[in-house]
């Protein structure tokens, strides 16, 4: 097994219940493990959420982890993937001085080339939108710093597996 | 609740439906349950159950101890000895955080308890309340679930499902806090057990292919060893394994929490293994070909330096919980479920051998340590008084029927080593915490549970001064305990570590003890001490054949060491003898 840190996205489905936050990330806290990012939404099945949680430690670690995680009383399925198994999508917003919009031509040239989205604009400022992976994100950041950017936040990843996770089977089997 | 889904059984199991408090449901609960004891502890936030308690004292017996530790250890000694589920109570804030150590003790040794802790108002939550603390929060890594209920309407399906999650699968603590006025407020009260919970799978399948893989590498065994611990006696599993050992003629050791599930003097049973465990099956570990791991989970004071661990041997793990399979050491076969079914699958499989020539290696080995450990622990020429002759005394007199509870440190190390069991559930330690205090409340539980078993604490002078206070709750409830303090005047685990391992600088390990046979007459409960050789023998008799509480004070040796040592870090066949 892999001894090298890399990227791992766990995937968790659990019941919707106060204080399972604290119970997921107290098993990484208590292994010195810092959490890259963390996503806490509903799933595809009414009533159960999904957690997509990025860390980077070695396989043995996720392993291991992901015992830890499905051992607690509340969380139905937990899985761990590498990012060539996954669809993996994060989403950022820049807050950008309108003027600048106008003034400065290479913008709006880097907004075409970049597929961003604007959300809002005003007198005072625009609301630049772009999902993408990390990298394409971080592409923009890094072309639209020189501009000044009053206002930027990246959210945690978001992922879908290439497999199937079949949590509805499960469920199934246990109304069964 | 918001989206936890239960499944209860069937009408008949609903208890009429009435109008109620929250606090009377919470009664009314643990009366479902079948609880009939209660240990804890009152105040500010709990006062309407404990309200409640009064009115139905009768039916519930709450044992008031002397702080909220107590109550969870006394909880643990009761779930210990009997296998039911433990209940303490506490209020808010402070009472609450004094639970802990005994909810953390609970979840590292898998025992089930269920703490119910008083909580300030709804409306007051979050706003530096009186005795207000996040208590959820606090125990959460410490527990194996916990919720907190702010409406009297959840209490019943939170209750069920605390006792449901606590005794089933991998046993473990369960801490329900209740608002105030939760507590107060009425509902209309109906019970029915918790049967099952979606996302949760207490005990995975045995897989047949597994368990004939398992039976294969045994047969094909020449040099095969067991290792068992607690998930047999959690298990009730010890029949099962007797017959496993039996038929394959295996030696067999244990983990400190798995001792008394066969008995001592069984000729398969080699002892026990880990930092100060038997010679024989520490050197021997690393010589096995297979070894058999049934319900333990290779606690680094069992296995020493991992890298060196077994390493010539095939791993089988007999376990319930998935997450401990491949945690510390990797298994060549593992075979989930709980150790009982497993092992009665496992049974027929099995050829019938003897391995005499390796059973001869374990008896080679023994005679060494006797020779060089035992003989000196158990017939001692010198002078004073050693740990080891108190419990062959205590051995003697008990005929090994006793539950010996023990705190942490020497003599716990001591106790385990030479205790004589005869029956399981006897050996009630804190093994994974270790926490010193363990033993004195934790034996009030054992001995109400089991009343008509002889319950004997063996406790250091260091660890009864952690939690000496529940003497009181001994005078008051007469409990007819037996306490033994081993008295070396020294925290004696951490002077010997200190002679060892830093030159013999007794940081703060020795202690300038009080009048402990005046403070046990203080609460009115027998005492004596011996200093001699000559006056113990006569000491122990009368201690057991006492029908009351009785605590009994041997001054030993001051800076005996307990041997067989495992060094930390060192390999287990690197096992030293002194």
């Amino acid at each position: 097994m892999s001894q090298e840190n890399q990227i791992y996205t766990v995937s968790i489905y659990t019941e919707n219940n106060i204080g399972l936050l604290n119970r997921i990330s107290a098993i990484f806290q208590r292994r010195h493990i810092n959490i890259e990012s963390i996503v806490s939404s509903v799933s595809e099945i009414k009533g159960v959420s999904r957690w997509t949680i990025v860390v980077k430690v070695t396989e043995e670690q996720i392993k291991k982890i992901i015992g830890q995680i499905e051992k607690q009383v509340e969380v139905i399925k937990a899985f761990y993937h590498t990012d060539d198994e996954t669809i993996h999508q994060e989403s950022c917003l820049f807050k950008i001085k309108s003027d600048l919009l106008f003034d400065e031509r290479q913008i709006q040239n880097i907004i075409k080339d970049s597929n961003a989205n604007i959300v809002t604009v005003n007198k005072k400022f625009f609301v630049l939108e772009k999902s993408g992976r990390r990298q394409e994100l971080d592409e923009l950041h890094q072309k639209l710093k020189p501009f000044g950017i009053m206002q930027f936040v990246r959210s945690g990843r978001i992922a879908v597996t290439k497999d199937e996770m079949k949590i509805s089977e499960m469920l199934l089997a246990f109304k069964n | 609740m918001e989206n936890t889904q239960t499944i209860t059984k069937d009408e008949k199991q609903v208890v009429t439906s009435t109008r109620i408090s929250g606090s009377e449901a919470v009664v009314r609960c643990l009366l479902a349950e079948g609880v009939e004891t209660v240990y804890g502890y009152p105040g500010g936030a709990i006062m309407p159950i404990y309200d409640e308690l009064y009115k139905y004292q009768d039916k519930l017996h709450h044992v008031l101890t002397r702080h909220e530790q107590g109550a969870t250890h006394a909880a643990q000694g009761f779930a210990r000895i009997s296998g039911k589920v433990g209940v303490a109570m506490a209020t808010s804030g402070p009472g609450a955080t004094n639970l802990i150590t005994g909810i953390a003790d609970a979840q590292i040794d898998s025992t089930p308890m269920v703490c119910i802790t008083g909580q300030v108002a709804s409306h007051l939550l979050g706003s530096d309340a009186f005795q207000e603390t996040d208590i959820i929060g606090i125990s959460t890594p410490v527990t194996k679930w916990n919720h907190q209920i702010t409406k009297a309407s959840e209490i019943p399906e939170v209750i069920a499902k605390a006792f449901y999650i606590a005794k089933s699968g991998r046993p473990g603590p369960v801490l329900i806090d209740i608002t105030k006025d939760a507590q107060f407020e009425e509902f209309d009260f109906e019970y029915k057990t918790c049967e099952a919970i979606r996302s949760y799978k207490p005990v995975p399948e045995t897989q047949p292919e597994q368990v004939k893989a398992a039976a294969d590498l045994i047969n094909s065994a020449k040099k095969p060893m067991i290792v068992w611990g607690q998930g047999v006696i959690l298990g009730e599993a010890e029949e099962e394994l007797k017959a496993v050992i039996e038929k394959a003629g295996i030696p067999s050791a244990w983990t400190i929490l798995g001792a008394s599930a066969i008995p001592t003097s069984h000729p398969l049973n080699i002892g026990m293994v880990g930092m100060h465990g038997n010679y024989a099956p520490n050197k021997l570990t690393n010589e096995c070909d297979v070894l058999i791991a049934i319900g333990m989970r290779f606690d680094d004071r069992v296995t020493g330096n991992l890298a060196t661990y077994a390493k010539q041997a095939k791993v089988i793990h007999f376990e319930i919980d998935p997450a401990e399979v491949d945690k510390n050491v990797k298994t060549d076969i593992a075979v989930l479920g709980d150790a009982k079914t497993s092992l009665a699958a496992l049974l027929p499989l099995l050829e019938a051998k003897s391995h005499d020539n390796w059973h001869n290696e374990f008896k080679k080995l023994y005679d060494v340590e006797f020779e060089k450990v035992i003989k000196n622990d158990l017939h001692p020429t010198k002078e004073g008084l050693t740990m080891g002759e108190v419990l062959k005394q205590i051995n003697t007199e008990t005929k090994g029927e006793a539950a010996i509870v023990s705190d942490v440190g020497q003599h716990q190390m001591i106790a385990c080593r030479y205790a004589d069991f005869k029956v399981s559930k006897s050996n009630i330690t804190s093994g994974g915490l270790g926490t010193m205090g363990f033993a004195l409340p934790a034996a009030i539980g054992a001995k109400m549970a089991a009343p008509n078993r002889e319950v004997v604490a063996i406790i250091g002078d260091g660890g009864y001064q952690m939690t000496i206070q529940e003497l009181g709750t001994i005078f008051q409830t007469r409990v007819p305990v037996k306490i033994v303090v081993l008295n070396n005047d020294f925290l004696g685990m951490v002077r010997q570590w200190q002679q060892l391992f830093f030159d013999r600088r007794y940081a703060s390990t020795e202690l300038v003890n009080p009048d402990f046979v005046q403070i046990a007459k203080g609460y009115h409960i027998d005492a004596k001490r011996v200093t001699k050789r000559e006056e113990l023998a006569d000491a122990v008799k009368e201690m057991i054949a006492s029908d009351s509480a009785y605590f009994l004070e041997v001054c030993v040796e001051k800076e005996d060491n307990v041997f067989p040592m495992i060094p930390t870090g060192a390999s287990v066949s690197d096992v030293r003898l002194s």
